[in-house]
């Protein structure tokens, strides 16, 4: 029997409002929404089961008018330490998917005592000139797809780029657009912000879940995160799987976070 | 009424496959295949004569527009302004460009000082906030931020021209210790400002906050924008302003010949051309997430509609019976051409039609046989429509007169230029 998770919303010291879902029970687990929006899919219902988890919606993803006070990866990052301690929590499993992960490895290299571990998922925020990073929002709609998934008519891709029902296209796109518009007004035009220079920052145990058929950001870029990180790293490619790899392949994934927050210690990658 | 040559510069020739072969005529149409610079020399030259031309048969301005990376239209309008109001004397300059978000604010306001200076006080200082393609494709701007800098710059730019100089201005996207453009321009306490754009309710709303002319800039023409003006007028009038018609500008292809006829077999198939290569444009680079505020946004898809002026309707195979009839094209004997633009002149209440004559592969000599013709046979009936009623001084440069009718101008062609010495 699965229940629906709580909306909440929680008022920051800086005057914003945070609105997160939230359900399970176990250590606290925050996840960060990639530009497609956040939905409560059934990665988060899976991982509920071991974790408490956090998904808060990123600033701007409804209202647009919240990104005045945001200019940079540094006001997100604040924003999201003032939401840790706002919902009173020491050390986080930090856990970002593409845009989010970039998001999450800022966070991490900004305040790095407070994330326990971190998993970053097909995550952008580095640029490798001779590969550079695929952008969605410029090949055009009917060449999205093949770059996202594995299996571009599968189950996932449907999940990800369709309305539930037809009734619900005009919602879905309104809020695909604020998703989009919200994510891309922290990287624009190119998801390189200098990161790099910022990674050695990361202490924490960091696992990188990759799609093993990622075009967005190829597998390549795994290892370069691998590289700059300090903390001890590991690359989890999941064969059969794009830039969604939690949604096309949610067991595989599911399992390699559980099985990298149970490890006590890790070797380097 | 006020009419203005409007000439947007597109390049004359491409392939005729253009929009099989290629994704865009705008962003990323590859330059080395497609634009060579020689012929690009000529066009130019041929661009600049036809501007003068109609300067010298008396239409009321000239102007021309803005686009980057873009095979129908040309980047920097700025330095066509400053050559026209060089070698002409009377005519309004009208620059609908500078695109404001792209550019330091304080240049444009030098640069337009510059013109306005040269000109004599004839400049219009057209202040778009830009396609998507442009500022947010081409010049990388951040989607969400096209509006915020626009309005820093639209504030930046008229405290520049208006407020006593130096000033320390502290913005979000501009810190400047010393803001003192040199020159500022003669016109006072600056020159008309006009917006120009595609409909959104929040330039509606601006217009007639500044009283500002705003101009309804697509190519769907005279009947498609009808309902837009229509919520135009019904925004200014919502603010208690009067009806002015010198407050609205609409764009318009207009041709004429000496018969509908003949117009048919001259035209059409340069607005077949022009319809099917410049209006396309890929979907994504149209409509970019952020670009639209989310009031436009949630109109549009209610609407149904995309949030662009490029609307793939317009981009169906036209015909020239289906262009009259959609009120695309305003063309045909110049009895038909000026029939047409009163009624849509008074239907509309337009004070300044933005007469777009040269579709990007006319000829150079069709060019002029359109302009001379108009200017010969239907500006005389048409232009004085609003001027017993309404004053379009706060709306049009104090530097630019009226001009000559044609047949005056034909004879004082000779004078009416600035001796080249």
């Amino acid at each position: 029997m699965t229940s629906a998770p709580e909306n909440r919303r929680v008022h920051l010291p800086s005057g914003l409002v945070a609105e997160y879902l939230c359900k399970g029970s176990g250590p606290p687990l925050l996840f960060l929404h990639s530009s497609f929006g956040r939905t409560w899919t059934a990665f988060l219902e899976q991982l509920a089961k071991s974790f408490t988890v956090y998904a808060p919606m990123s600033p701007g993803g409804v209202e647009p008018m919240e990104l005045d006070s945001f200019d940079g990866f540094n006001d997100l990052a604040l924003f999201y330490d003032d939401l840790i301690r706002a919902l009173g929590l020491d050390r986080v499993t930090l856990v970002g998917h593409s845009f989010g992960g970039m998001a999450a490895a800022e966070y991490a290299a900004y305040f790095p005592e407070r994330v326990l571990k971190l998993v970053l998922m097909d995550a952008l925020g580095l640029w490798i000139d001779d590969q550079p990073v695929a952008d969605i929002h410029t090949v055009g709609p009917a060449k999205v797809p093949a770059l996202l998934f594995a299996d571009p008519a599968g189950e996932a891709a449907r999940e990800v780029m369709k309305p539930p029902s037809p009734e619900q296209a005009g919602e879905f796109m309104l809020r695909t657009q604020l998703a989009q518009a919200s994510a891309i007004h922290f990287y624009w035009p190119i998801p390189d912000r200098d990161l790099v220079r910022r990674l050695y920052r990361i202490q924490s145990p960091t696992l990188l879940v990759w799609g093993a058929e990622d075009r967005v950001t190829p597998p390549v870029y795994a290892e370069k995160f691998a590289t700059g990180i300090s903390g001890p790293t590991k690359i989890r490619l999941i064969e059969g799987a794009g830039h969604f790899a939690h949604v096309e392949q949610t067991r595989a994934v599911v399992d390699a976070i559980g099985a990298f927050a149970g490890e006590t210690t890790l070797s380097a990658a | 009424m006020k009419l203005i040559f409007f000439h947007m510069q597109g390049y004359r020739d491409l392939p005729d496959n253009f929009s099989d072969k290629y994704e865009s005529v705008w962003v990323n149409p590859p330059t080395d295949e497609l634009c060579d610079p020689v012929m690009e020399g000529q066009y130019l030259r041929w661009n600049l004569e036809e501007i003068e031309l109609a300067a010298r048969l008396g239409y009321d301005g000239v102007g021309t527009n803005e686009h980057h990376q873009n095979a129908y239209g040309f980047p920097m309008p700025n330095l066509t302004a400053y050559h026209v109001a060089a070698v002409t004397k009377d005519v309004a300059i009208v620059l609908l460009g500078m695109t404001l978000p792209i550019y330091h604010p304080l240049r444009v306001a030098e640069e337009m000082g510059q013109i306005d200076c040269l000109s004599g006080g004839r400049l219009v200082a057209g202040w778009p906030v830009g396609t998507s393609m442009d500022v947010n494709h081409c010049y990388g701007v951040t989607p969400t931020q096209t509006r915020g800098r626009w309005a820093e710059a639209h504030d930046l730019i008229k405290a520049a021209w208006t407020r006593k100089g130096p000033f320390v201005w502290n913005g979000k996207y501009n810190k400047l210790r010393f803001v003192n453009p040199w020159p500022k321009p003669i016109q006072q306490p600056h020159p008309p400002i006009w917006l120009a754009g595609g409909g959104s309710l929040e330039t509606f709303e601006l217009a007639a906050k500044e009283n500002y002319t705003y101009s309804f800039l697509s190519f769907g023409g005279h009947l498609a924008g009808n309902d837009m003006m229509q919520q135009f007028w019904e925004t200014n009038d919502k603010s208690g302003n009067d009806a002015n018609p010198y407050r609205g500008g609409f764009a318009q292809i207009v041709m004429v010949a000496d018969t509908d006829q003949e117009a048919e077999r001259l035209y059409e198939q340069h607005v077949k051309n022009f319809y099917m290569k410049s209006l396309h444009v890929a979907p994504q680079f149209a409509v970019t997430p952020g670009y639209s505020t989310k009031r436009s946004l949630e109109n549009s898809i209610k609407k149904m509609q995309a949030a662009t002026a490029f609307d793939p309707a317009y981009r169906r195979a036209v015909t020239w019976k289906s262009a009259i009839e959609s009120g695309q094209v305003i063309g045909g004997s110049p009895a038909t051409v000026r029939d047409q633009l009163l009624e849509a002149s008074k239907r509309m209440r337009i004070g300044n039609w933005i007469l777009l004559m040269q579709l990007q592969s006319m000829p150079h000599d069709l060019t002029n046989h359109n302009i001379r013709l108009f200017a010969e046979k239907v500006m005389p009936h048409v232009r004085d429509l609003w001027d017993d009623e309404w004053d379009a001084g706060p709306y049009w440069p104090s530097g630019a007169r009226k001009p000559k009718l044609a047949t005056e101008a034909a004879k004082s062609r000779a004078t009416d230029r600035v001796p080249a010495e």
